[in-house]
């Protein structure tokens, strides 16, 4: 496990050179590989870079597209800007709040998933919209949502 | 090779969204299995106009326009109507019948959105084709460095990012600014709600901005460039890497382009997703690969930028607009908009209007003209009430202001501003306290951190409004909003702090009624603030269908068969389920 570990901080911080500079990219890919950046994972890019601990985590903390800590096994982000608002995003907001009993921001306990709210994706012209994973979801209704995590059920084989 | 018929097919990232990829496939296909690839070219464009009902292609020569499209259909349309003629009536793309309006184009002028939908994105000859890096060569070859400047000086240029900096001062100060190593950086961090002008730029024609960076690199003496690129769009990374590369491979980035005394290269850096890296300092330090926290300013990034360097930092927009000003020239430029505001702009138009999407039209246009004329007029006929401009700092504006010009100065006047172009048509039926406590969540959630007034204050003033809009709204609320927003707007070092109160104040000083409204009479005009409406059935109208009852989600609903049904308001989480599936509309809000 943590050979494994070890083996894709290498291989990603040589795909975008140990500088400083490359920080925020190495950890965002890590992050999109491995899920999340536990500390051990942390540690070791620090240790590469030769930068404190500190300063990775500060970085890794900052950005919304880099995670550390767990995230669920389908993560879903939904559009929180104005035309999806005014197009009905605050209903879908509350749908899938209830739909999964947790709160935007947090991981539902059998680690099935994770609600997270993004910035503008740029679908403007079919919101709301939400992404789940990394497919988009547009033209969103509760009914709509209701079918949607319904079919990601199934798919996972009715565990969650 | 000729071609018989070319097929456009929009890869724009709603398309793919709605399964393009598939009917790409599928075409290829069809082409393949019926013996005409050597008649039929496919090409895949940026948006084609109508992402909305992607997945779409347009079939040249004749100009055919298919929306909705499945795997079935291509085939089917490949069938019919390439190899037997028949266009396929039933798949084509139809004007919505409720517009007897001019179609939008004709108030439309398109400069920097004009290649995009129409060359191949990933094709570097389409660009050269319609005189692409033309401009490069003609800097390069004929002007120097002064002189272009001049010329941008001439054609009245502004920052298409928002705060609207002539763009001509900007480079001159990088080009006076001492030192040997200089940066140009396209800021491609757009992440105002609503406002996708960029991503369909790069998506759509990635050269035009590489050309705009290479001759303002020529002009403040830089020879290395960045895009920061945000990490929501894949989609435009990917084509700009693609272009970047072929740039490079036809000797228009490098050593002695054009064989000049002139070197330029590019690299694209991604976000990570963080919406105040948008602020140029932040960015900057996102790209020195640390937390995007801006910082103060002065010094300036022209004299003090990237790793300290003078770095000259300019949107996606503004840079687009560089090649096609040096090409024809400034004046022709300064003859668009208004006497402060040249050229175009392209907005985003989103909400409650009929035709949503992306537009460019000459600066100056009135609101009118672009909600009722270009929009196609407000959703379902509904009554107008305001315009949201200038993304989450901007401000909303309203009806009496319809007539208003488009520009730089009149949107400030009004107490709104320019931003990047989101343009967001509210009706009748959007409460605006809940639209302010919209934006508040937005700058609360994204404030960096990093001043107090703006980390706090903003918190302090999401939560009066989280209470208003709950009906325990108290007097003194409106004014304890007017006295944060002054301290957060003096107190905050970057745009997002001091823009932040903007959209409460903007709704304030226009709608202060309806935060009256909330707050004494515990009454939400638009009806919209949960904890002030209540679900009702018209006892006269109601016909003892149960369909409310069945449907409604924590049986708040009582009644028999045949007989009136009757919400309990106790139990009812106001969901409107109830509202929507009554075939009679005998629920009401009150």
């Amino acid at each position: 496990m943590e050979e494994r570990m070890m083996h894709q901080v290498d291989e990603t911080v040589a795909r975008y050179g140990s500088t400083d500079e490359a920080l925020v990219e190495i950890l965002r890919d890590l992050s999109q590989q491995a899920g999340y950046l536990d500390r051990p994972t942390l540690a070791a890019v620090a240790k590469k870079l030769a930068v404190p601990e500190s300063r990775v985590f500060s970085v890794a903390s900052f950005y919304s597209m880099i995670s550390v800590e767990p995230l669920g096994k389908h993560v879903i982000r939904m559009c929180q800007d104005a035309p999806c608002h005014v197009a009905g995003g605050r209903k879908i907001w509350e749908t899938l709040e209830q739909a999964l009993g947790i709160q935007f921001g947090q991981t539902t306990s059998d680690g099935q998933w994770t609600l997270m709210p993004t910035s503008c994706i740029g679908l403007c012209a079919v919101g709301p919209v939400m992404m789940i994973d990394d497919e988009v979801f547009g033209n969103l209704t509760p009914e709509k949502v209701n079918e949607i995590l319904a079919r990601y059920r199934e798919q996972d084989g009715g565990a969650a | 090779m000729v071609y018989r018929a070319h097929i456009l097919i929009s890869g724009d990232a709603a398309c793919i969204a709605k399964g393009a990829r598939d009917v790409e496939a599928a075409l290829w296909e069809a082409v393949q299995e019926l013996n005409l690839k050597d008649e039929v070219q496919i090409l895949e464009v940026s948006s084609l106009g109508h992402s909305d009902q992607g997945p779409e292609i347009v079939i040249y020569p004749d100009g055919t326009d298919y929306v909705n499209l499945t795997p079935e259909d291509a085939k089917f349309i490949i069938e019919e109507h390439l190899l037997k003629g028949r266009p396929v009536e039933r798949l084509t793309y139809r004007e919505p019948p409720s517009l007897p309006l001019p179609p939008p184009s004709e108030k439309e002028v398109r400069v920097v959105l004009e290649n995009v939908g129409k060359i191949d994105p990933e094709n570097i000859e389409d660009y050269i084709a319609m005189d692409g890096y033309m401009a490069l060569g003609k800097v390069l070859g004929e002007m120097t460095p002064e002189e272009v400047i001049e010329e941008l000086k001439i054609s009245g240029l502004r920052g298409r990012g928002g705060a609207g900096f002539p763009t001509w001062l900007k480079w001159t100060l990088a080009r006076n600014a001492p030192g040997d190593m200089k940066y140009v950086i396209c800021n491609g961090d757009e992440g105002d709600p609503g406002a996708f002008m960029n991503r369909s730029v790069l998506e759509g024609d990635p050269h035009s901005v590489i050309e705009g960076m290479a001759i303002a690199a020529y002009a403040i003496g830089a020879s290395q460039g960045y895009f920061y690129v945000r990490a929501e769009y894949p989609i435009a990374i990917q084509t700009l890497r693609a272009a970047i590369k072929q740039a490079r491979d036809y000797g228009l980035l490098g050593e002695h382009i054009f064989g000049a005394d002139f070197s330029f290269d590019l690299e694209v850096r991604m976000g990570a997703g963080a919406f105040v890296c948008g602020e140029e300092t932040a960015l900057m330090q996102s790209i020195e690969g640390a937390r995007g926290m801006p910082r103060t300013r002065p010094p300036y990034p022209a004299t003090a930028g990237l790793w300290g360097n003078p770095t000259n930092i300019n949107n996606v927009e503004t840079y687009a607009n560089v090649p096609k000003i040096i090409h024809k020239g400034g004046s022709w430029f300064a003859s668009m908009g208004t006497d402060k505001s040249k050229g175009t702009k392209t907005f985003a138009i989103a909400g409650k209007v009929e035709r949503t999407g992306l537009i460019e039209v000459p600066l100056g246009m009135t609101i009118r003209e672009i909600v009722y004329d270009v929009g196609g007029g407000v959703l379902g006929g509904k009554k107008f009430k305001a315009v949201q401009t200038g993304g989450p700092m901007g401000g909303c504006i309203p009806e009496q202001y319809l007539d208003l010009p488009v520009d730089y100065e009149h949107l400030k006047e009004v107490g709104s501003m320019m931003g990047s172009g989101g343009f967001v048509v509210m009706d009748e039926d959007t409460c605006m306290v809940d639209i302010a406590r919209f934006f508040m969540e937005f700058t609360q959630d994204e404030s960096c951190g990093k001043c107090v007034p703006c980390r706090v204050g903003t918190r302090r003033m999401l939560e009066i409004l989280n209470r208003i809009c709950a009906g325990e709204g108290r007097p003194g609320d409106i004014e304890t909003l007017e006295e944060l927003a002054v301290y957060i707007r003096d107190g905050s070092l970057c745009g997002l702090g001091q823009g932040a109160p903007n959209p409460v104040l903007s709704t304030l000083q226009y709608f202060r009624d309806e935060y009256e409204a909330h707050i004494y009479d515990k009454t939400c005009p638009a009806k919209v603030c949960k904890g002030l409406i209540e679900y009702k059935i018209n006892p006269e109208a109601c016909i003892g269908c149960t369909r409310c009852a069945r449907n409604c989600p924590v049986n708040a609903i009582e009644g028999k068969p045949k007989q009136t049904h009757v919400i309990d308001a106790d139990i009812c989480i106001r969901c409107g389920v109830c509202k929507q599936v009554c075939p009679v509309d005998a629920v009401y809000v009150e």
